[in-house]
């Protein structure tokens, strides 16, 4: 083993280098990250970045937006321990971190209530979201109702058709959904039409990004604000187990969850953290949404940061049977996270997803979103070879009501 | 000194403006693109844009982007465009510069990009998402290549920072006309020709405007403040008859820039 080959000695070399203390100030978490959009939006995010550096700072923001996230969202969240699915399993003891159970059923509204005061403090009157899943448009409806925002989403049209009871929610809460027809009519498309929207509207507009993609101070940002679930965790951990879990399991699209709840633990070596990706059907190429497990570092929607793209540097297609992570692209801090090793990425495909649904519905008697039965299959799979003295605990990111209409038509089933 | 550096100094010469059609590459084919540049080399155009189409471009309205989606439908690669454009440039006076995401320019590598964007004729690049920032191991490689790298200042653009953005451009500065994205406007912004004059008085670059531009109206009124105007959604919009008819989108994209190329003083 002494002969190893430089770039392998490298690569071990960078394995302890990951640091909380990421992005520095151009917004880069080691290489990846940074700002890469037309100068029009450039004045709209240094406002940004100045205005969150205030808003943390002022103990009044933090006031309202913890009040907000215990007595309007329902935080903190519980930690459950899920016996009955840890014996079934007979590994690991799984605690999921129930963020399905906040208001409007998902972690989505942790980011955007935060980014609504912050609209409100930078004086704006207007607010535009895009969405994939539904959730990050429901939870910015919902925030923007509380607040008497106006409010337009941006929605790939496939994604309009196979989340409707969302699409539904948004338009109660006086929001305007607008299915977006280009390209392959899913998030990467609802994200370029709110960028366009944006580049008009950037004066008066807050562009409330749900995951930690995009250009500075987005990705940190939305970590920041998603860090809440993390922080919870790494307390109840501490006081239902005594110490910090042995594994941490979250499933990545842009991967908000998943850098909310791994970011609070990245100093803490002894938690192995996993994140999991869109297997989709194959992992051949255009079958998957896998951009960290089969993808390479480029440019998309205002990052560098891995990517599913082609030689010439085009976008390439994607597949997810989850709307929330059928995207091409994923947040940099992950990127940063995969090259320093400090996260394993890995892929669950959507029948393996689709088990997980059905294993945790009859073992504990709850629906899981879609797009987090790929961290319970990934999790399960994980927990079978801890022992039972050992602890996993689940980022259980949403609520998989919103999924009834479309697995029952993946099943050919009447609903 | 580049052919773009060259031109400047010739109009300048001559009293006049720089008129500047902006093309999709490849749309409906590479074909077409060699006819058009052909055409507009003809007609006395003093440059020509040609956009790289792009998977995702976020600074382009519809027209653009359904150009690009037509363009890229017919699996297009930058080395085919490179390639016909290089066996164009023999019957081409006007110099070329090209429309480039930093997505497509990363990939294939700074260095490779420049150097094979000047083997296919290009005088420059205009990247739209590349910020003055993230631009200087870029620019690097262009000013050693005696390539220029096109930058972009915007009606968001704070004084100071527009001064600093025309520091580090090359060749010209892209002033775009409107807070959006691309696309033609009935009206341009009223204090347009101010913002122009300030930043001309202060940068010995030439300054070339763009988006919304499609009516000699517009060419008439910016013409005298700026070097140079671009048209691009116009254009392009005419474009698209060409999967039907090659020579009645010639013959329109013909009309209409003889109808503009008189007001820019040419």
């Amino acid at each position: 083993m002494s002969l190893a080959h430089p770039q392998e000695a490298n690569k071990n070399l960078t394995e302890t280098t990951a640091t909380k203390q990421v992005p520095d100030r151009n917004g880069r978490f080691g290489d990846f990250g940074g700002r890469y959009v037309p100068e029009t939006l450039t004045r709209a995010l240094d406002e940004l970045v100045v205005e969150y550096d205030r808003a943390i700072k002022d103990p009044d923001f933090q006031a309202e937006l913890n009040e907000l996230l215990h007595r309007f969202v329902g935080r903190p969240s519980p930690l459950y321990h899920a016996k009955r699915l840890s014996k079934q399993l007979g590994g690991a003891q799984i605690w999921l971190k129930r963020e399905d159970l906040n208001h409007t059923g998902a972690h989505k509204i942790n980011n955007t209530l935060g980014q609504a005061l912050l609209t409100l403090r930078m004086k704006k009157t207007r607010v535009i979201a895009e969405t994939g899943a539904g959730q990050h448009g429901v939870a910015s409806a919902t925030a923007c109702a509380h607040f008497g925002l106006p409010c337009v989403v941006y929605m790939g049209s496939e994604d309009v058709r196979r989340q409707k009871p969302n699409v539904f929610s948004m338009r109660l809460m006086g929001a305007e959904v607008r299915p977006v027809e280009s390209g392959s009519r899913t998030l990467r498309d609802a994200v370029n039409e709110a960028m366009r929207d944006w580049m008009s509207s950037v004066e008066n507009t807050h562009y409330i990004i749900g995951s930690v993609i995009g250009p500075h101070p987005f990705p940190m940002m939305v970590r920041d604000f998603q860090s809440v679930i993390g922080r919870e965790c790494r307390e109840q951990c501490l006081s239902a187990i005594g110490r910090l879990p042995d594994t941490i399991v979250a499933c990545v699209g842009g991967g908000s969850n998943a850098a909310g709840m791994f970011h609070p633990f990245v100093d803490d070596h002894s938690v192995r953290l996993i994140g999991v990706e869109a297997g989709g059907r194959s992992s051949a190429a255009g079958d998957h949404a896998s951009p960290l497990s089969y993808g390479s570092p480029g440019v998309l929607h205002g990052s560098y940061s891995y990517v599913m793209q082609d030689e010439d540097g085009q976008t390439s297609d994607v597949h997810s049977m989850s709307a929330g992570l059928d995207y091409p692209g994923v947040g940099p801090e992950h990127s940063y996270w995969k090259d320093s090793r400090r996260v394993e990425y890995t892929s669950c495909r959507d029948d393996e997803a689709l088990g997980a649904f059905d294993f945790l519905a009859r073992n504990e008697g709850i629906l899981t979103a879609l797009e987090t039965c790929h961290a319970v299959a990934k999790a399960t799979e994980t927990a079978k070879t801890m022992s039972p003295d050992q602890h996993l605990v689940i980022c259980l990111s949403g609520r998989g009501d919103k999924d009834a209409g479309e697995l029952a038509r993946l099943r050919g089933q009447a609903w | 000194m580049t052919s773009i550096d060259d031109l400047f100094v010739r109009l300048k010469a001559e009293g006049k403006k720089a008129f500047m059609p902006f093309i999709t590459a490849a749309d409906p084919n590479l074909g077409f693109t060699r006819k058009v540049l052909r055409k507009l080399n003809q007609l006395g155009c003093s440059m020509a844009e040609v956009g790289i189409p792009y998977s995702d471009p976020i600074a382009d309205g519809p027209v653009i982007q359904a150009s690009y989606t037509r363009a890229l439908g017919n699996k297009v690669k930058l080395h085919d465009i490179f390639d016909q454009i290089a066996l164009e440039k023999p019957n081409l006076s006007m110099p070329m510069v090209s429309m480039v995401s930093y997505a497509i320019i990363h990939r294939q590598g700074p260095e490779r990009f420049v150097e094979e964007a000047m083997k296919a004729g290009f005088a420059g690049a205009i990247v739209p998402d590349l910020l003055v920032e993230e631009s200087g191991s870029l620019a690097k490689i262009c000013t050693a290549n005696q390539f220029n790298l096109i930058q972009l200042v915007t009606p968001t653009t704070p004084r100071e920072r527009a001064l600093k953005i025309a520091e580090q451009s090359s060749g010209f500065l892209y002033f775009v006309s409107v807070t959006g994205i691309t696309g033609e406007r009935t009206e341009l912004p009223p204090d347009l020709v101010e913002r122009v004059s300030w930043l001309r008085e202060r940068t010995p670059l030439p300054i070339c405007i763009g988006f919304g531009i499609s009516k000699p109206e517009h060419v008439k009124m910016l013409a005298p403040v700026s070097d140079g105007l671009i048209v691009g959604s116009a254009i392009v919009k005419l474009m698209e008859q060409a999967a039907v008819s090659e020579e009645s989108a010639l013959a329109a994209i013909e009309q209409l820039v003889t109808s503009l190329l008189p007001a820019a003083g040419n």
